[in-house]
């Protein structure tokens, strides 16, 4: 005689510690084993898309900083690159370079940021604090060169908004310094753990089908087997130019995703630091960019992406000829990547959800744009 | 005349375990506060020291909330039951040579099975708030302590064997006799003991039951005001007895160089215990549950039960 059980329905926010945000996750359990789950979002939709239709080129620029606002650089960027575009603007050198070097320090700040939140998740608390001290210092240095903490509003259409600062470079260069040496010990303190590996090899697998079927990007495709970074494929910007490798995994485990997480830091020292030995002295800003009401890009369309932190992030812009887009569309990383969860959550436990959850890095005000 | 001076020692013993507590979680706060590159507690008194009494002052000014939907009864006495044993078992705990309420001859089972009703309390507890959360919470700590309760016993049973008493004093008298603290010979009960008394606690890196970010807090995630703060009061005093207990077993009690008088060497142990246990919740991530019994069952108690035996073949060739 087989005992009747009945599964039970456990609903995970939307103000759950674990999420990091407003976002719903209704999970069915049978036992410890979930059957089913359902990412609920649009806890924080501001309909930045619409909003873009009704101001002037520049003018949405801040409003991307609020998507993924740990990597507000990035989307920055990848925003003016489609304005750029759709202009076929030239844009300077040393504002690409203070581009790259803004766009690393921001993706170390964000991958130091998961990793801090990731280790609070499965209840290490020092790390948290640890990470957090060295992303004020990145913070800091972004400061100081675009006045704002997090949500920046540095890239402007056809270079950056302000150069950097005298003896700015040679902080980075020290910092540069710095970051190593504490990502060094990061690394000692945490990725050896027996209770931190036993928690995450061989949990929350993802396989490349998975991957190329849900449209993953970014750190998780790369945690499985899957060699995709934009900067080296379609290089934007002026990645050409640096030497730095793509770091990738075969497993596809959360512990896979946690180590290309944190060789991509020391990655994105290797470029800052070359980016500050090669930074030209010139213009920063397309001589035309400034004039911010007289921006009318001739009627067409225009796609480009970037790597931002959490995969990739594109922009689609169409003009039709006036000083205000027509219509912009955001392709956002973590919108894209938090979809897995129907399918990477079933046949987990229950035990394992925070861990899975916590390694795929999403950030709300992105998933809801 | 005996029942009076019981009275007397019990509550001199209970307004110093208050205190105690106090400051043992102003030590933690201090502790893990270093440790993460912060000061830590620091506004409330010269260092932070009356941080502690102005969190409780806080919970005591608190609405008293009781869930509509809660089993009141039990709801309420939970936190009672929970805090009533780790209290109890210091009847047993000898502080120095002078300084003790009871020379019980079965001191240790009288601590064992005393404090082992503690999860009582943590069940009804989460039981009664008729919370998901709670419920899960209250099941992961009983299962979670009625597993590591055994490596605990049996990591004890070699020193029981070797001393052929359970009367903590003697146990003491013992490690005098010999000029050697329990914790050479019984290394690895030792090491047994300290991982089975963590789990035992609830505390870090088996801090389960409180799960921050998975259960929300635990069994006692519908108790606010001063219920919480008594749930609190029973998971460090419980710590702090766990302290004491393993003081005597392993090292040697009130022992110590004649400078210091007995008592103070024996509050110094406690503290490297204490200290240890917090500097692992600042270094150390969550277990899973399931790794955490598979530990338990699959590593602990084996390794436990060897010891027992190899005591065992050791007192009867060394003829102790």
């Amino acid at each position: 005689m087989s005992i009747k059980t009945e599964t039970m329905t456990l609903n995970m926010g939307p103000q759950h510690p674990s999420t990091h945000g407003v976002f719903r996750l209704l999970v069915e359990v049978d036992g410890e084993t979930i059957t089913k789950a359902e990412p609920i979002m649009g806890y924080l939709h501001r309909g930045s898309e619409k909003l873009a239709e009704n101001f002037i080129y520049t003018q949405f620029i801040p409003y991307t900083d609020r998507l993924d606002y740990m990597n507000a650089m990035t989307n920055n960027y990848v925003y003016c690159a489609a304005v750029e575009k759709l202009l076929d603007w030239e844009i300077p050198e040393r504002a690409e370079y203070l581009r790259v070097i803004t766009m690393e320090l921001n993706r170390i700040a964000s991958h130091l940021v998961w990793w801090g939140t990731y280790l609070l998740d499965i209840g290490a608390l020092s790390p948290f604090l640890y990470a957090f001290r060295d992303r004020d210092h990145i913070l800091d240095l972004l400061n100081e060169i675009s006045g704002a903490r997090m949500t920046f509003n540095y890239h402007r259409i056809g270079g950056v908004k302000w150069d950097a600062p005298e003896g700015w470079v040679d902080k980075v260069k020290e910092k540069v310094k710095v970051l190593r040496e504490n990502i060094n010990e990061y690394d000692t303190l945490v990725t050896g753990n027996e209770i931190f590996q036993a928690r995450t090899i061989g949990v929350g697998k993802l396989t490349k089908e998975q991957i190329l079927n849900w449209g993953i990007s970014g750190p998780l495709a790369r945690a499985s087997g899957l060699k995709i970074d934009i900067r080296k494929e379609e290089p934007y910007s002026i990645y050409d130019r640096f030497d730095f490798d793509i770091p990738t995994q075969e497993e596809g485990d959360v512990y896979a995703r946690y180590k290309v997480r944190i060789a991509e830091m020391y990655e994105s020292l290797k470029i800052i630091e070359q980016a500050c030995e090669q930074i030209p002295e010139g213009d920063i800003i397309h001589k035309k960019g400034a004039r911010i009401m007289m921006i009318k890009p001739p009627a067409g369309e225009a796609y480009t992406r970037a790597e931002a932190s959490k995969g990739e992030i594109g922009v689609y812009a169409i003009s039709n000829g006036k000083n205000k887009p027509y219509r912009v569309k955001l392709r956002r990383p973590s919108f894209v990547n938090v979809a897995i969860l129907q399918d990477i959550l079933i046949g987990q436990s229950i035990q394992d959800l925070v861990a899975i959850f916590g390694s795929l890095d999403i950030v709300l005000g992105e998933v809801d744009a | 005349m005996d029942l009076l001076y019981m009275t007397i020692y019990s509550v001199i013993i209970l307004k110093l375990m208050l205190a105690g507590v106090t400051f043992s979680i102003l030590f933690e706060r201090k502790v893990i506060g270093y440790m993460q590159m912060r000061p830590g507690p620091n506004r409330h008194g010269p260092w932070g020291i009356l941080q502690t009494v102005a969190d409780v002052m806080k919970l005591l000014m608190k609405e008293d909330v009781i869930p509509r939907q809660a089993d009141r009864a039990i709801f309420v006495l939970a936190p009672v039951i929970a805090f009533a044993p780790a209290f109890t078992v210091y009847a047993v705990i000898s502080w120095s040579d002078t300084i003790y309420a009871a020379d019980l001859n079965i001191g240790v089972l009288y601590f064992l099975g005393v404090s082992s009703m503690t999860m009582l309390g943590v069940l009804m507890g989460g039981w009664s708030s008729n919370n998901k959360y709670s419920l899960l919470g209250a099941i992961r700590g009983v299962a979670q302590m009625i597993s590591y309760e055994l490596p605990l016993v049996l990591s004890i049973l070699g020193i029981v064997i070797l001393v052929g008493s359970l009367n903590l004093r003697d146990i003491v008298y013992f490690q005098q006799d010999i000029g050697m603290w329990f914790i050479i010979p019984q290394f690895l009960a030792f090491v047994i003991y300290m991982i089975s008394a963590i789990a035992e606690l609830n505390r870090s890196p088996f801090d389960l039951p409180e799960a921050e970010s998975e259960l929300v807090s635990g069994y006692h995630t519908e108790y606010s005001g001063f219920r919480y703060a008594f749930f609190m009061l029973a998971e460090y005093t419980y710590a702090i007895a766990i302290a004491a207990f393993a003081t005597t077993l392993f090292l040697g009690g009130w022992l110590g160089p004649a400078f210091l008088p007995g008592v103070v060497w024996f509050l110094l142990k406690m503290c490297i215990f204490m200290f240890i246990w917090f500097w692992l919740r600042a270094t150390l991530p969550r277990a899973r549950v399931s790794h955490l019994m598979q530990f338990s069952w699959k590593v602990l108690i084996p390794l436990a039960l060897l010891n027992i035996v190899v005591t065992a073949i050791i007192k009867v060739w060394m003829g102790w």
